[in-house]
């Protein structure tokens, strides 16, 4: 049967590329490759490397984004949720935090970039009033040296994700009932939600917290637009130095590549210990057996704190609307002059190519990808087994850095002379837009009643016919929004494009973050908007679609 | 739908994880209900998933199950001719009630579309083809569901506590309607209960599982 195929392909097409590309940044990075001339092994590579300014200042600001990010991200969501009752205000942030899920990370960074940048809006309006300023101030706000706004735009980012995360595993865990066993033993709401729901629920989001480490590690265009220039981070340095057209900087971008993967493991690995020593604070703190003390700053901290996340989020995309709208704004003023469509028009010409390319390749990756997740559930269903170990394949692609191993799948690709064409990079994406469609879809699946399948098959529905006529149209809904989490995920991608596209594909995505270096907001404002919403089309194609081909079947729609 | 069928349990023996759970030797007959009755945990679910032919992996059963003497232990649930009725209508949400008589129908039949309107006619719910399911009452529903079973043509039929979630006066009713159709098509049925009334409306033998 060619179900029992689709597990191994799914593993193929997942680490194939990865360790193909890996060891092509391997062999170079010890001189060997005999297209440029390296035909023995040698360190020059790494002494090349080592020689390069700056380079630890680049290690260390990738190694502390990729913590720090992840801390601040994890403790927001954390907190929030301790801190959630589940009234109005919990609702609503919820509702808030989804759609930002589907933003892409440059969009996001462009909006906080506009936010806090020297002559951004919130400096706009405390000038001159409170700060005296009347000439935009001389600071490196954006892109400072430490990366913090780097790390900054990053959590508006990560703390969605982790969030949507924590409310997928919760159920899982029955919070209620711990959290209303340990009130009954007079735990206030959030210590008990801390010291009774906390503990396990980690373990089920370790996975996504990891992702996070080696994205905020290792990203690139998030760092082109918010991290430091001087030197960059080391990501962004091996995309200079693999771009570079001096060819034999290959060698040095490839040692470069493997002390990436150095540095995200070696970030792993700090995040690890840190976790030993967590649990080790927590046994203590939970033994210890205070109910009440600290209530009350924990709570305030976890309502504030995402609050002040997802507000700056808004408020960063707020600040794109008005910028591609402004005509003459001059510093201290906290509204432009006038508004005119004026950008939108002179951009708008040039939308359509990489527009289309964005629509063929995100549909493209998705579809392929629903093909093989739907292949790999229902193998699941008919044969009954479930993966256990497939798990981490699956973070595979989420967790090695895609620096690490996109260029060596570049230097494969040029050896087997094949050009950059839109089938590529559909590949490339596949490897990012696979796990995110399984993860989103594996549960719906699993959990949609037996007694479906069952009924079906006793009134005379083979396999087949069981799988296109009850199990399809039952889980139309997830299916729609696992292809909108899919397509989301391909439209944010940026180095899978410009790598295996050779920038001769541009999209939305790779458009925008070339406009960072130019500087001209109205433009920026454009396409970080057509990129932000891009995504959106997606969902509200899959929140509308099944209220419109259901609105005559309240069975379907008390599932929504 | 009048023909006679008759289901043989040879020697069937299920365990869990090598402790035995059911042992069963016995002949349905014609029209005839065989009623299942014991504690949660006795294996009721387990003969039925047997018989239906789902089985979980934990479970090894011995035995032969024949249906008008053809053994159909070893057959793919779908074509073992076995028909079995929920606690729960389960009408299918995405399908009109039309759409849910027509899923029981066999393929091969060709006038699809009168023989749901005769079924409809019959269940007292002619017009009702392209209602939502959901706006059924119980009643109307638990009929739809025997009727979608009937149309699929089965040769013996389960019956999972199939009354249980009906309130008092609806339970006696339809108790009485399920029968008298399954014994008019000449179904050989097993019936799993909680509730001595419905093995005395069913009027066949009783098995008490330990």
């Amino acid at each position: 049967m060619m179900l029992r195929l689709v597990p191994p392909l799914i593993a193929l097409l997942l680490a194939g590329p990865i360790l193909a590309g890996l060891s092509m940044a391997l062999l170079p990075a010890f001189g060997y490759l005999p297209a440029l001339g390296g035909e023995t092994l040698s360190l020059a590579p790494w002494r090349a490397l080592f020689a390069q300014p700056g380079l630890w200042r680049s290690v260390g600001v990738s190694f502390a984004s990729g913590l720090l990010t992840t801390a601040l991200s994890l403790a927001v969501v954390l907190l929030f949720l301790a801190s959630a009752a589940g009234g109005r205000f919990d609702r609503w942030m919820r509702r808030l935090v989804s759609p930002l899920l589907s933003l892409p990370h440059a969009a996001a960074a462009f909006g906080l970039a506009f936010l806090i940048a020297p002559s951004g809006l919130l400096l706009r309006l405390v000038s001159p009033g409170l700060s005296g300023w009347e000439r935009p101030p001389d600071l490196l706000i954006v892109q400072d040296p430490w990366g913090l706004a780097l790390i900054a735009g990053l959590v508006l980012k990560e703390v969605p994700f982790l969030l949507l995360m924590s409310l997928a595993a919760l159920p899982q865990l029955d919070p209620q009932r711990r959290l209303a066993m340990a009130r009954s033993l007079g735990y206030r709401p959030t210590l008990a939600w801390f010291k009774g729901v906390a503990p396990a629920l980690y373990p089920l989001i370790r996975l996504p917290v990891y992702a996070v480490i080696a994205y905020a590690s290792s990203v690139v265009d998030v760092a082109l637009i918010l991290g430091p220039t001087l030197p960059p981070v080391l990501s962004v340095s091996i995309l200079q130095w693999f771009n570079d057209p001096d060819l034999s900087r290959r060698f040095l971008a490839s040692a470069g590549a493997i002390l990436q993967l150095g540095v995200t493991a070696a970030a792993l690995l700090a995040w690890w210990c840190l976790e030993r020593l967590g649990a080790w604070l927590m046994r203590g703190w939970i033994a210890r057996g205070g109910r009440r003390r600290g209530e009350v700053p924990l709570r305030l901290a976890g309502r504030g704190l995402i609050l002040l996340t997802t507000v700056t989020a808004f408020l960063g995309l707020a600040g794109l609307a008005i910028n591609s709208l402004a005509t003459f704004w001059r510093f201290p003023e906290a509204w432009p002059r006038g508004l005119t469509l004026q950008h939108w028009l002179r951009v708008l010409p040039q939308l359509a190519e990489p527009l289309a390319s964005t629509a063929i390749i995100a549909l493209g990756a998705t579809l392929l990808a629903l093909v093989l997740v739907l292949a790999a559930l229902e193998n699941e269903q008919r044969h009954g087994r479930r993966p256990s170990r497939a798990l981490w394949l699956l973070y595979l692609p989420l967790i090695v850095p895609q620096i690490a191993f996109l260029f060596g799948l570049v230097v494969v690709m040029e050896y087997l002379g094949t050009r950059p064409h839109h089938g590529l990079v559909i590949f490339g994406h596949l490897l990012f837009v696979l796990p995110y469609v399984y993860l989103s879809l594996a549960e719906a699946y699993r959990r949609l009643d037996p007694r479906w399948s069952q009924l079906a098959r006793t009134l005379g529905a083979p396999p087949h016919e069981l799988f296109w006529r009850v199990r399809l149209p039952l889980l139309l809904a997830p299916l729609l929004t696992a292809a909108a989490v899919g397509l989301a995920a391909s439209i944010g991608q940026y180095l899978p494009t410009q790598l295996l596209g050779a920038g001769r594909i541009t999209t939305v995505t790779t458009e925008a973050v070339a406009l960072a270096s130019g500087g001209n907001r109205r433009v920026i404002g454009v396409w970080a908007l057509v990129q932000a919403g891009l995504p959106l089309v997606g969902f509200t194609l899959a929140v509308g679609l099944p209220r419109l081909l259901w609105s005559r079947r309240r069975g379907m729609r008390d599932s929504l | 739908m009048t023909q006679a069928h008759h289901l043989d349990l040879e020697n069937i023996d299920i365990r869990l994880n090598g402790r035995p759970l059911v042992a069963l030797d016995t002949r349905i007959g014609p029209g005839e209900v065989l009623t299942v009755m014991g504690p949660s945990g006795s294996g009721k679910s387990s003969l039925l998933a047997y018989l239906a032919g789902f089985l979980g992996g934990d479970f090894t059963a011995s035995g032969a199950v024949r249906l008008d003497d053809r053994a159909i232990q070893a057959l793919p649930a779908e074509e073992r001719g076995i028909g079995l009725l929920f606690q729960d209508p389960l009408l299918f949400p995405h399908l009109s009630v039309a759409g849910n008589l027509r899923f029981g129908l066999p393929r091969h039949r060709r006038d699809k579309r009168a023989r749901v309107e005769a079924a409809l006619a019959h269940i007292g719910l002619a017009g009702f083809g392209d209602r939502d399911p959901a706006t059924l009452s119980g009643g109307q529903k638990a009929r739809v569901a025997l009727m979608r079973l009937l149309l699929s043509e089965p040769r013996a039929v389960l019956l999972d506590e199939p009354f249980s979630k009906l309130d008092t006066q609806l339970r006696q009713e339809m108790r009485d309607w399920v029968f008298q159709h399954l014994r008019e098509a000449g179904l050989p049925s097993l019936l799993v209960t909680h509730d001595y009334q419905d093995a005395e409306a069913a009027g066949g033998h009783l098995i008490e599982l330990a």
